[in-house]
């Protein structure tokens, strides 16, 4: 335990911290989506989600997938960690909810697996599935990747989401940060007073206490910010140095996305 | 409050009942109380800041000076009691109202003890733009304001550098600038040289001298006894939440009884001249007598 499960959270916080910190590097990258009006890209690639998520067809969900692959290619983001950090990821969780479907679904079977047929039908209804999860993450992905977080939200805020809202997500992220900045401070902590091995039971013991302390020690920082941010006049409302204005690209992306859509919604009928 | 404390309050009330103007005080403190989750915090707490007045809020930790502080950027309000700002009572209702709230953070700024809490921006140059950009300043006036406060922290190097990885120095600095970018009529400062090395410290109370060329209103809350002669012209000591001193730095440094019972400073053993004595603090005067 001592070098095991409190090592592997230590490194995992600090992993979580730096991808936070390569998503605000990413999104100031010089790159196809980072030099596009956040309003633009907002709704395009919000507008790109709907259409994949209502999709019916395989052909036009890996299409929209491929058209994520090629953006985060022209917005020179890592296509080996978006495979680990996204299509891996998304992959294994919808893999295990349409698991069932491959036996449940009625059909013609194609295959079988310890005694149970798969169905042509479930086949298609999983891989329907994975295909529009994975490109809706990968679009929504994109959109996070390459936007600032301050510049998303005040682009959130001029498709007139309530104030309420933005001060929620602002103080979202940076209650994300404090915590995995905590909790790592904390593993720490306890590592670099721990000698010898714990047994299952205190390792469990040990996970929960920690826990319930960083839960409490983080709230009581996220207030701090808060206040902190209120002391220097935040009222909720996002306000940048960089005014919003639309440019020539911005239209060709707009035009862009258009077009995307209307394929996608006519392939996917 | 033990009889020297007492006699110091007393004659601050006097000169105060004298010389009182109200449209001159920032601050008017009226038996304020404040407690956090039934602890209580302040206790009946009465204190006057004049316009231009450096003070230095001296107790021990737990005393209520950074709670004080709170109140005083209206970011907690009194359980009892009253707190005026120039006049105005510092209330909840008062601050919903955006045009006052606006106003008031104009007017008055606060440095957090921890500089890791007050730096939430992704760069240092965003953290110093954060004040003047929720203040709804033009771009330009920003800029130019950001610019000239990195520059005079000497930070300019800094700007893309996110604030958590800075030095503790350098991350007081920040924060610091942070809030001096709006030029605040009055500023409250918590443990401002807190866990500083000694340059840096220094650096720190340069920085507010030179900032402040005795035109504005600054509230230290501090239990460094070294800083007070730099920082202040009045010392009010707190002790379980309320004032039990107020006079000048000098007073107070010079009354060992009040700071003992205050639990600023404390007796301890050490070797001179190979005999081991007891002496209150290193920072106050005293003789060796072997």
């Amino acid at each position: 335990m001592s070098a095991g499960v409190i090592s592997k959270t230590v490194r995992g916080f600090s992993r979580a911290l730096g991808r936070t910190l390569v998503s605000e590097n990413s999104a100031h990258a010089g790159g196809l989506l980072q030099g596009l009006d956040p309003r633009v890209k907002l709704i395009g690639m919000l507008a790109l989600v709907v259409t994949a998520a209502l999709s019916r067809r395989l052909p036009a969900m890996l299409g929209l997938l491929g058209l994520g692959v090629a953006l985060a290619l022209g917005s020179r983001l890592s296509l080996w960690s978006m495979a680990k950090r996204v299509w891996l990821v998304a992959f294994a969780f919808t893999a295990m909810i349409a698991a069932p479907a491959l036996f449940l679904t009625p059909g013609t079977a194609v295959y079988s697996v310890i005694g149970l047929a798969i169905t042509a039908q479930g086949a298609r209804s999983a891989l329907l599935l994975i295909a529009r999860v994975e490109a809706a993450v990968t679009l929504s992905t994109l959109l996070v990747l390459t936007t600032p977080w301050m510049h998303l939200l005040k682009a959130l805020r001029t498709l007139m989401v309530p104030v309420e809202v933005i001060a929620l997500l602002a103080m979202t992220h940076r209650y994300v940060v404090l915590l995995t900045e905590t909790a790592n401070a904390m593993f720490e902590s306890r590592q670099s007073r721990m000698v010898g091995r714990l047994n299952r039971r205190e390792q469990r013991r040990l996970m929960v206490n920690t826990g319930g302390v960083l839960l409490s020690k983080t709230m009581e920082l996220g207030n701090e910010v808060f206040l902190a941010m209120q002391a220097r006049g935040f009222r909720g409302e996002v306000r940048l140095l960089t005014d919003f204005r639309l440019r020539t690209r911005d239209y060709l992306a707009i035009c862009g996305f258009a077009v995307a859509i209307t394929v996608a919604v006519v392939a996917g009928r | 409050m033990n009889d020297a404390g007492r006699q110091m309050t007393q004659n601050a009330g006097t000169e105060d009942s004298k010389f009182w103007k109200p449209e001159a005080f920032e601050f008017e403190a009226e038996a304020v109380a404040f407690e956090y989750q039934r602890v209580p915090a302040l206790r009946g707490l009465t204190l006057r800041v004049r316009a231009g007045e450096r003070i230095a809020l001296l107790g021990a930790n737990g005393s209520g000076k950074s709670t004080l502080l709170r109140l005083m950027d209206a970011l907690h309000f009194p359980c009892a009691g009253a707190l005026r700002f120039r006049g105005k009572p510092l209330t909840e209702e008062a601050m919903e109202d955006d045009d006052y709230a606006i106003s008031f953070r104009r007017q008055v700024g606060l440095v957090f003890q921890n500089p890791d809490i007050q730096l939430f921006n992704p760069t240092v140059f965003d953290e110093v733009a954060f004040g003047p950009l929720q203040m709804g300043w033009p771009r330009e006036e920003v800029l130019e304001r950001v610019y000239a406060t990195l520059a005079w922290i000497g930070a300019e190097h800094l700007k893309d550098r996110a604030p958590y990885r800075l030095s503790g120095g350098e991350k007081k600095r920040v924060a610091l600038a942070s809030v001096i970018v709006l030029d605040p009529d009055v500023l409250l400062l918590d443990e401002p040289t807190a866990a500083l090395d000694p340059r840096s410290q220094s650096q720190v109370i340069e920085l507010l001298e030179s900032w402040n060329n005795g035109r504005k209103t600054i509230i230290t809350a501090t239990h460094q006894l070294e800083i007070l002669g730099e920082i202040s012209g009045r010392a009010v000591v707190l002790e379980h939440g309320a004032v039990v001193a107020d006079a000048t730095p000098s007073e107070v440094l010079a009354n060992t009884e009040l700071l003992e019972s205050a639990n600023l400073i404390h007796s301890h053993r050490h070797l001179h001249g190979g005999v081991p004595h007891k002496h209150p603090s290193p920072y106050l005067r005293h003789e060796h007598k072997h």
